[in-house]
């Protein structure tokens, strides 16, 4: 039945001739293969059905000929039946096939740092200035003894257990070499050297070139144990099992085939063009005592000299779930909330389950505060962190840091135009593809996230100096440095916070 | 070779002793202690009693022989080595492994050789002597998975929903397979001479280690299964 499919390109490439000069910039740079060079007319034109709204072609065109407009040509307004909801079925209806989607949910649900607002001092316990006074913003993760204890001579005994020394509050969180390009993981890794904080393999392994920033590099083991080996484990300064992720809480992953190509392959271990199919649960996980096996299996192959992380989605009993990994050995517990971001999620999972991680936090550091096991384990969050102020509003919710990969994307040179499972990335980021991969230069893009972490580093300083707070430790869940606009008294207590003006 | 007397000792203590010890060692009284060799490189272990869960996990090269039963999560994540059993083994064994062997004389438990993978030189194998549980090679991403069904205490050779999610590898099962059901994605034959001549030098490290004759074990029919596609889950998506 023709036509039933057919939908106008959801974007229009707007484009000056008077400024066009002809120079094919943008028919290179494209890998969506938009823009095409008619010869015959001496003129560009564009086949818009294809286009992401990357922005490629739109940054890198010389003249400023070229923008890129949302079309107006849309269905019958229909504030229940959407342009993209009717859209889905449509595909659905051809197709037959579950919905595919990258990045974080876009839907407008609630954004509780934006309804979070952070104290300062006036008057009364005089502000900081960070210019002139020391701040601490350096963090420890892992698990902090009950007491201290001293030896028959009365000298403090100082045999902790594995701590992970951070300069900030804030590391990369994990993401795939094969879900990322090579390029990427080498900013990264690079980045996180650096700053003296980490980055995060992700599930598929660590590319032999990168075992040198193994001081700054957290090991991932997922359901799938891609590329977990002795040397591996070895190599990190933490192990971290994921458990799930908050994109697509309760599934497993997939990386198809065509992205394992013969680099990726040999990182994995796996053979080349196979899928990489992580199961949903680790099927030797039925339990807090399995997990636990998991978690002290890590440390005895590696002489309890790695700090573990567990990581978990944002659900709806994540208060109970934490209590219980705090009890299973995990010396950290990362929670992902439900606007984490992904390389590929099926849309329905992405965009309806899991919690916002701002709930999620508060509720976790008050119930292992109840049960006297906060001090078991160090709480790291993420999805979304989008700024310094998130970070200091999730320190002051009970963090004792954060995960950034979406932010950190963004400062490579992603656009957020959500469509990683193509691999076709234009920005050189989520690909595999060698002549896109070149875009991203390993230098540059690790300068930028020294950049932008220095900068967050400044900002968390000034939040800090101003609320007359000099170390992050004593942020920590300092919940009276936080109230709440717009939010109802059920929002407010399990925050944990007043509403402004209280 | 260092012996340790392990009655009475925590698990965390013998891996730590161990860990401490140069060259082969060899447990005695063992009693449940997991995660025994976790990781562990070329060296030679022999334990007497039952170790706990976990053991060899992440093993990297060392020959672990078990004069006893094992418990769960035998060869977790295992990259290399030998895992002898001389009797049966629980559930999991060899989850993820990607290479070394896991030999065992009895049987298995659940989910034996789950997502076992394979990689260039390095091909992961368990045999097992007796039957096997549930979901046996679930998952299963490459290596090989063999079932001798030589003591199975009058039950079928593997219980229900073996090769669920099989993408890779191959599993060979020593019964004609008339009431095994498995599921669409895979192809289950009766294995060829050729089939069974990719297994032989396996078979016969394995009766060489149990004392076993190896022509009276290949007098028997063989199923061999495979998976259809390394890309099972291509169709599923549509783009969004």
């Amino acid at each position: 039945m023709p036509g039933i499919d057919y939908f106008y390109p959801e974007f229009e490439v707007v484009r000056r001739d008077e400024r066009c000069i002809r120079c094919r910039v943008c028919e290179r740079q494209c890998a969506n293969e938009v823009h095409r060079y008619d010869a015959e007319r001496d003129m560009l034109i564009s086949d818009e059905a294809k286009c992401v709204n990357c922005q490629r072609c739109v940054s890198l065109c010389p003249t400023r000929a070229l923008k890129i407009v949302r079309s107006d040509c849309r269905l019958r307004e229909n504030a229940n039946w959407d342009g993209d909801t009717i859209r889905e079925v449509y595909k659905q209806a051809a197709s037959g096939g579950v919905l595919l989607s990258s990045m974080g949910n876009p839907k407008p649900l609630p954004v509780y740092w934006d309804k979070l607002l952070i104290n300062a001092s006036q008057v009364t316990n005089p502000s900081i200035d960070p210019l002139r006074e020391p701040m601490e913003t350096k963090v420890f993760l892992g698990k902090k003894p009950d007491r201290m204890t001293r030896d028959a001579e009365g000298r403090l005994k100082t045999d902790l257990t594995p701590q992970l020394e951070l300069s900030m509050p804030v590391m990369f969180s994990a993401m795939s070499y094969g879900s990322i390009s090579y390029n990427a993981h080498a900013s990264l890794a690079r980045a996180a050297t650096e700053m003296g904080v980490c980055y995060n393999t992700g599930e598929g392994g660590l590319h032999e070139d990168f075992y040198r920033y193994g001081p700054h590099t957290i090991v991932q083991v997922a359901s799938g144990r891609f590329g977990v080996h002795e040397d591996y484990l070895e190599a990190g300064a933490a192990i971290e099992i994921k458990m799930g992720q908050g994109a697509k809480p309760g599934i497993g992953g997939h990386l198809p085939g065509a992205k394992v190509g013969p680099d990726v392959s040999r990182t994995r271990m796996i053979p080349e063009g196979s899928d990489a199919i992580s199961p949903a649960p680790h099927h030797d996980i039925y339990s807090i005592e399995d997990l636990r096996q998991l978690v002290w299996s890590l440390k005895e192959a590696t002489g309890h000299r790695k700090p573990v992380i567990v990581k978990v989605a944002a659900v709806h009993n994540i208060a109970a779930i934490a209590s219980g990994i705090a009890r299973s050995g995990a010396d950290i517990i990362a929670i992902d909330g439900f606007r984490g971001g992904t390389g590929a999620a099926p849309t329905r999972i992405r965009d309806h389950v899991g919690i916002p991680i701002e709930l999620a936090l508060s509720s976790v550091d008050q119930r292992l505060r109840d049960e006297g096991i906060r001090n078991n384990v160090s709480l790291v969050v993420g999805g979304s962190i989008r700024s310094s102020a998130d970070v200091v509003k999730a320190v002051a919710l009970g963090a004792d840091a954060c995960y950034i990969a979406t932010a950190a994307v963004l400062a490579l040179g992603c656009h957020l135009c959500r469509t990683c499972q193509s691999g076709k990335c234009n920005w050189g980021i989520a690909t595999q593809r060698p002549d896109l991969t070149k875009r991203l230069n390993p230098e540059i893009g690790s300068q930028r996230l020294v950049n932008l972490l220095t900068a967050w580093k400044r900002e968390i300083m000034e939040l800090m100096g101003g609320m007359g707070i000099n170390s992050i430790e004593a942020l920590r869940g300092n919940r009276l440095m936080l109230r709440g606009v717009g939010l109802n008294e059920t929002e407010l207590r399990i925050l944990g916070i007043s509403h402004a003006g209280e | 070779m260092k012996t340790i007397d392990a009655a009475g000792m925590d698990f965390t203590a013998l891996n730590e002793l161990l860990r401490a010890t140069e060259g082969d060692a060899e447990i005695i009284g063992c009693l449940g202690q997991r995660f025994i060799g976790a990781g562990m490189g070329k060296r030679k272990l022999a334990i007497h009693g039952i170790p706990g869960n976990a053991l060899g996990a992440y093993l990297n090269g060392a020959e672990i022989k078990v004069f006893g039963n094992a418990q769960d999560a035998v060869g977790d994540t295992m990259n290399a080595g030998t895992i002898l059993v001389h009797g049966s083994i629980g559930d999991t064994a060899g989850y993820a492994m990607r290479g070394g062997k896991i030999y065992v004389r009895g049987s298995a438990g659940y989910r034996a050789g789950i997502h076992m993978k394979e990689y260039k030189e390095h091909i992961p194998v368990i045999i097992i002597g007796g039957r096997a549980g549930s979901f046996l090679g679930e998952y299963q991403a490459g290596g090989v998975i063999i079932v001798l069904g030589m003591h199975t205490d009058g039950k079928p050779i593997v219980s229900n929903f073996p090769c669920t999610g099989m993408h890779g590898g191959k599993l060979f099962l020593r019964s004609r397979c008339e009431t095994v059901a498995f599921p669409r994605q895979v192809t289950a034959r009766p294995a060829a001479a050729e089939d069974l001549g990719e297994i032989e030098g396996y078979l016969a490290e394995y009766c060489a280690a149990f004392d076993l004759d190896k022509s009276a074990i290949l007098d028997s029919p063989f199923t061999v299964v495979t998976p259809d596609s390394a890309n099972p889950y291509r169709q599923m998506y549509v783009a969004n």
